[in-house]
């Protein structure tokens, strides 16, 4: 099962919001647990271990390039 | 009168070498007496090879240490000829608790089934098991135990005859050189013999220091193991609970890597972390404590020229998970085996490096699960902290985050399907018991009694042909008859779903086959058997090959495969 990255929400708008208002007056230890819980339940929902680690995937890359400098330790040696 | 394991003390003698007399080139010397090196020198002893076993002190086990020993240890015991008294004196459980701070969250079950000999686990101090294991030894002629004999210098050498090792061994009567064809070093996580040889174990070291206290009192907990994280006694770190025989209690707390571990051995600490866990009114004393910490590590290569590295000094877990002393154990007779094969000249010394491939195929395997436990257990970053955290909240009221609570992976042994010694399927089976697989017990009928199929298997390779009730076929009887002929000896064993007529019997080829009946069907159910089905057992019980219906020529093709004889198609 390939991750859909087509749009697929039905209700996209009222998702945002539903997503940001569940953050509502949380502290930002509370929402990161809130988060991670989100994760959680989305993750076993999905279940497909290949799909799951589709979507690890995209989200590193989207705060680690993978094109951008390599680490230091490579850096050095050449 | 009983024995007090833990005071037992064994008597330093004079050997042959030290008299003297012409030293003989040992053909299996065994370095450590603990659990895994006596496993391994019992092992070896009993298939008739000689061995000179050499430990560097001269008593059992100081502290309770390794206590949880699995079922895979237990059928191995059994076939060590001590497997009956580590159970009748152990505590069997199957059943894990997990708490979140007071509540309790989830439950598992490590042997849901019924039908096997053995249970899933048993907690027994490692005195008992070393003590039990000793016993066994002094009962074979063949195995020679020399205390407070210690290492100190190693060299391998070319001889006329093949490599061999000499060793330094110093006694309370100076030193004198031990030499043996094989060396196994099961001499502990601090193996002087891979400092001797300049070498390490190489992994995660893991910065958090645990407190072991092992306490002695009357409890009404129940043979479970209860592991709790952010317990009210004991605020934001995991403890884990576990029933020992004697009235013993083991206890281990979490102290964070921050703890001093010469204070926190102390019995003012202890004393109240216990006393908060059971209550102010609970009469106990302390047995035996102990502040440790821990390494996921192991050898980049368990063999070296002669010298087989097996149990700590190979590889080092976690506690999470029992998978140090019951992996040791696994290796000793994966070692066994292989080691008489190739002395007996039944097999080349190559069949010794599949003990090193698949062994630390094996430590991987349990290197990798006890890590994921002290990951879970232990974060490592804020944002692993957030994840377990999460997983527990959400384990309280769903489902499926329990089956992500970590607390130990609790050890079963490896499948070792990527080993070179196994016949590749050519049939479809499904189930379990695939090549590399370590064979699953059944309850079976022999000779009219009731008995277990593990108890049938190990020792020598072994062919399991099932039958239905109306007896073997003709193709099955001609492999049968082929391999009584065979080389190498092969147990031969029929599993029946009925009883077996008279005219089966009398058939001359299967005239000294033995004859089981699987009363209940477990035995084809757990082996996906059909009449005519045949599998190929190692010496130490993993399957290496089966087949629906096997010809003469398979099986022969097939043991060659699992001796390690190069050439095989």
């Amino acid at each position: 099962m390939a991750l859909n990255t087509q749009p697929n929400l039905t209700r996209p708008d009222d998702f945002y919001e539903a997503l940001l208002d569940m953050h509502r007056d949380l502290d930002d230890a509370a929402s990161q647990s809130a988060n991670a819980q989100l994760i959680l339940l989305l993750a076993n929902h999905i279940g497909d271990y290949a799909t799951l680690v589709e979507a690890i995937q995209h989200a590193r890359e989207g705060v680690v390039s993978p094109h951008g400098p390599a680490p230091a330790h490579a850096r050095l040696s050449t | 009168m009983s024995i007090n394991y833990q005071t037992m003390s064994f008597d330093y003698g004079r050997c042959a070498e030290q008299e003297g007399k012409e030293a003989p080139l040992h053909p299996v010397i065994v370095v450590g007496a603990g659990p895994v090196g006596l496993a391994a020198a019992i092992d070896v002893a009993q298939r008739g090879v000689p061995v000179v076993l050499v430990d560097d002190d001269c008593t059992l086990s100081t502290g309770s240490r390794a206590i949880c020993f699995s079922k895979r240890s237990l059928d191995i015991f059994d076939r060590l000829g001590c497997g009956e008294r580590m159970v009748e004196k152990g505590v069997r459980w199957h059943v894990g608790k997990v708490f979140v701070e007071d509540e309790h969250v989830y439950t598992f079950d490590l042997l849901p089934e019924s039908g096997h000999r053995r249970p899933a686990f048993i907690n027994l101090q490692q005195y008992y098991v070393e003590g039990f294991l000793v016993e066994r030894a002094q009962e074979l002629p063949n195995l020679e135990i020399r205390w407070k004999s210690k290492v100190t210098g190693m060299r391998q050498e070319d001889g006329d005859d093949g490599a061999f090792v000499t060793l330094t061994v110093q006694t309370p009567d100076g030193s004198y050189d031990l030499r043996g064809r094989y060396v196994v070093a099961a001499d502990g996580s601090r193996s002087p013999l891979r400092a001797l040889l300049g070498l390490d174990s190489k992994g995660r070291i893991f910065k958090d220091r645990f407190l072991i206290a092992d306490v002695k009192m009357k409890a009404d907990f129940p043979s479970e193991r209860w592991f709790w994280f952010d317990p009210p006694f004991h605020p934001n770190q995991s403890v884990l609970l576990h029933r020992q025989p004697d009235n013993v209690w083991r206890i281990d707390f979490q102290l964070g890597w921050d703890a001093d571990p010469v204070l926190e051995k102390t019995p003012e600490r202890i004393i109240p972390r216990v006393r908060a866990l059971l209550g102010p009114d609970v009469e106990f004393e302390l047995e035996w404590v102990s502040v440790y910490t821990f390494a996921c590590v192991r050898m980049e290569s368990f063999r070296h020229g002669n010298v087989l590295f097996a149990g700590d000094s190979a590889h080092g877990v976690s506690p999470f998970g029992a998978r140090g002393a019951n992996g040791g154990i696994q290796d000793a007779e994966n070692l066994a085996w292989k080691l008489c094969m190739v002395l007996g000249g039944r097999a080349p010394d190559a069949l010794l490096d599949t003990y090193a491939s698949e062994r630390e195929y094996a430590a991987d395997e349990n290197i990798r699960n006890s890590s994921r436990s002290t990951d879970f257990i232990t974060p490592k970053t804020p944002v692993s902290r957030v994840f377990r955290d999460a997983v527990l909240k959400l384990a309280k009221h769903h489902p499926f985050a329990r089956q992500l609570v970590n607390t130990g992976r609790l050890s079963v042994p490896a499948v070792l399907s990527e080993s070179t010694l196994n016949t590749p399927d050519r049939d479809r089976f499904e189930g379990q018991m695939v090549p590399g697989a370590a064979c699953v017990d059944a309850p079976v009928r022999r000779g009219g009694e009731d008995d277990w199929l593990l108890s049938q298997l190990g020792g020598e390779f072994t062919a399991l042909v099932f039958c239905g009730a109306e007896g073997v076929d003709a193709a099955s009887v001609a492999v049968l008859s082929a391999l009584r002929d065979a080389a190498l000896p092969v147990r031969r064993i029929v599993v029946s779903a009925g009883p077996l007529d008279a005219y089966n019997r009398a058939g001359a080829a299967l005239a000294d086959v033995a004859l089981l009946e699987d009363t209940q069907g477990s035995a084809a159910q757990r082996y996906d058997a059909r009449p005519g089905t045949l599998y190929l057992i190692r010496p130490d019980q993993h399957v290496c090959a089966r087949w629906r219906h096997a010809e003469p020529g398979d099986l022969e093709a097939a043991l060659r495969r699992a001796l390690g004889v190069r050439g095989v198609a």
